[in-house]
């Protein structure tokens, strides 16, 4: 297979690049569209800290051949935010004090999000499978659990207030 | 969040703190959510080049050949890097603190004493090309049996590993980091009981989520900047000063953001080669363990083995303790010879015991090297020390905090390292755990206190 030109729609900016045939999604994302967040861990699919989401589902991007995926949508932690406010799950995560070395953080965050895009009210053993994907060597997983149970009640609370407004 | 019991701290300070008892938030937090810390690996720069590794594959083995013609050919091959392109070969870490003898090479000369053990470095356009290159590697062997086993290491018709003539640290002309204290032997034979028992752990290794790596640019001055994911930066500074024979001010370290240390950050594996590659190429280098070399190569926990030999009376006094304590280092120094020492100064435990016996062995096998990882030395030790403590109590049908509140050092103690023991608590932590876990201890127990002094009381 020859270099070829993929088109993705990368948090919502349509974006070019040459793709080798070795080129995965994580290395084009992090050294050619200079989006540093999806972390290489491990690069064989087993940490979860390169965990994007392509057309909304999780997936571990240094398993993903970036010529394969071409035309899809890729979502990162870069672009959760709305501006200086943060995504309820991201919000969680700062106070519920779910960060320790941060390296872990994004993808743990991207499974997060893919989870309550989902599933609005999971339970702790959801979470769980939600995030079992993902390492935090840290062991900080009993904030991160509660982080995302929180997040997903922010959402609700959210919802709620936006439905009867 | 959980009751903070201040009670017994309660003369010797105020509490009218602005931090502590508050939920203050970390200073990184947002770059963390965002995405947009910035990790070592997080930083690109033009016309970087790559840097991998040929290992050994024998644990203990001398080199008779190094052919590295077929790696230079693969497309993308910049240099290759021996031993002889190293300007200090021999190394070790804590030749900062005067703890020598520099017992191990950057790159291996004319032997490899562990499975993995770097013999030659190959720079690249590309990872995948450094990958390959060295790869294309060929190192004839002769191989030599290995020493796998710490206590095999210490006899005496062992072959000798080391250079330095010995299959342990030499700790100021002895064996062992050593602790006497009364008699021991004495000990024994006045005891009602003795109970011996032995301990192991396996190596663990620290499998940070961000692997061992650093990126080396060379700066128009002539200067190296290193950007590196150590847990040492300054350590990381002067040991690869030393290894360049370049002077300190000719390094600068830019790091302090690490993904995962535990401890297995703090020896210098990837500066020194980074930064002889730079030089060498004139470009920026990145030298990246795999997840393969963060499992196979990088230092774990040392795997230790442990003694203990208690002589202890009908009342459930322990009136001796022998430990000989064995540190697997693997085949070089690293942090371990400190390790062993820590462990030493950790013994007997918390209790006072009128005579202590201890050896605390670190031993070179052909292992991969041990080193640092949360607590090194201690840890291990207090699991041994612990286990002893409930072994005994069920052997004599003692309560297990019974046993320890019996022998618990008090204020006013001499511990077996002669130092006067002050500022004590073990007696109050185990009341208060028994009290919080329902679990009930006699008056007698329940009296006690670490400022009364041993026999006042109980």
């Amino acid at each position: 297979m020859p270099v070829r030109i993929v088109n993705l729609k990368v948090n919502g900016v349509d974006q070019a690049f040459m793709a080798k045939p070795e080129t995965t999604l994580l290395l084009a994302l992090r050294e050619q569209l200079g989006l540093t967040g999806a972390k290489r861990g491990c690069a064989q699919g087993a940490c979860g800290s390169c965990t994007v989401l392509l057309d909304g589902a999780p997936v571990v991007s240094c398993l993903v051949p970036a010529a394969t995926v071409d035309g899809s949508a890729v979502a990162t932690v870069e672009g959760l935010a709305d501006g200086q406010e943060l995504s309820d799950v991201q919000q969680a995560f700062i106070d519920g004090f779910a960060t320790q070395c941060g390296f872990c953080t994004p993808g743990m965050i991207m499974s997060a999000e893919a989870l309550l895009a989902r599933n609005p009210d999971p339970t702790a053993d959801e979470v769980n499978e939600a995030i079992s994907g993902n390492v935090c060597r840290c062991t900080g997983y009993a904030p991160i659990v509660s982080a995302i149970l929180d997040a997903a009640r922010r959402r609700r609370d959210r919802a709620g207030q936006e439905a009867t407004r | 969040m959980a009751r903070i019991d201040s009670e017994y701290f309660r003369d010797e300070r105020s509490s009218d703190f602005t931090v502590i008892g508050t939920a203050v938030q970390r200073s990184d937090v947002l770059g963390h959510v965002t995405g947009r810390t910035e990790f070592m690996e997080d930083r690109t720069f033009p016309n970087l080049a790559h840097l991998k590794i040929h290992r050994s594959a024998h644990h203990h083995a001398l080199i008779t050949d190094v052919d590295y013609s077929e790696a230079l050919k693969v497309p993308g091959v910049l240099r290759v890097i021996t031993y002889k392109d190293v300007p200090e070969n021999w190394y070790g870490v804590l030749r900062l603190i005067g703890i020598g003898p520099d017992d191990e090479p950057v790159l291996a000369e004319d032997r490899v004493l562990y499975k993995g053990e770097p013999i030659v470095a190959v720079v690249a356009d590309s990872e995948a090309a450094a990958l390959e290159g060295a790869s294309k590697v060929k190192v004839t062997y002769t191989e030599l049996p290995a020493v796998l086993d710490v206590e095999e290491a210490m006899l005496p018709e062992t072959p000798v590993i080391k250079r330095a003539g010995t299959n342990y640290f030499v700790y100021e002309g002895h064996h062992a980091r050593r602790i006497r204290f009364g008699d021991v032997e004495a000990g024994f034979a006045e005891a009602d009981h003795i109970f011996e028992y032995r301990y192991s752990s396996a190596p663990i290794e620290h499998a940070p989520t961000e692997t061992t790596g650093c990126i080396v640019v060379p700066q128009p001055g002539g200067r190296l900047l290193i950007h590196s994911n150590t847990q040492a930066a300054f350590f990381t500074l002067d040991n690869t000063a030393l290894t360049l024979k370049r002077p300190f001010t000719d390094l600068q370290v830019k790091g302090g953001t690490v993904g995962g240390g535990f401890g297995g950050k703090v020896d210098v594996m990837v500066e020194p080669l980074a930064c002889i590659a730079a030089t060498m190429t004139n470009r920026p280098v990145k030298f990246v363990y795999t997840r393969e070399e963060e499992m196979q190569v990088s230092s774990p926990r040392a795997a230790e083995r442990i003694y203990i030999k208690d002589g202890v009376m009908n009342d459930g006094r322990i009136v001796a303790r022998k430990i000989m304590l064995y540190v697997d280092a693997g085949a070089y120094a690293r942090h371990s010879p400190y390790g062993a020492t820590k462990a030493a100064a950790h013994l007997p435990g918390p209790y006072t015991i009128p005579n202590v016996y201890a050896d605390c062995h670190c031993v070179y096998t052909n292992r991969t090297p041990s080193s640092a990882m949360r607590g090194f030395g201690v840890t291990i030790a207090d699991f041994a020390i612990e286990s002893q403590m409930d072994q005994v109590a069920r052997a004599l049908h003692i309560d297990p905090l019974e046993f320890r509140l019996r022998n618990a050092y008090r204020d006013g103690d001499v511990k077996a390292h002669r130092k006067v023991a002050s500022g004590t608590a073990l007696i109050e932590v185990i009341q208060s755990t028994a009290a919080l876990v329902g679990h009930e201890l006699p008056e007698e127990y329940r009296a006690m206190s670490s400022s009364t002094p041993r026999g006042a009381g109980a």
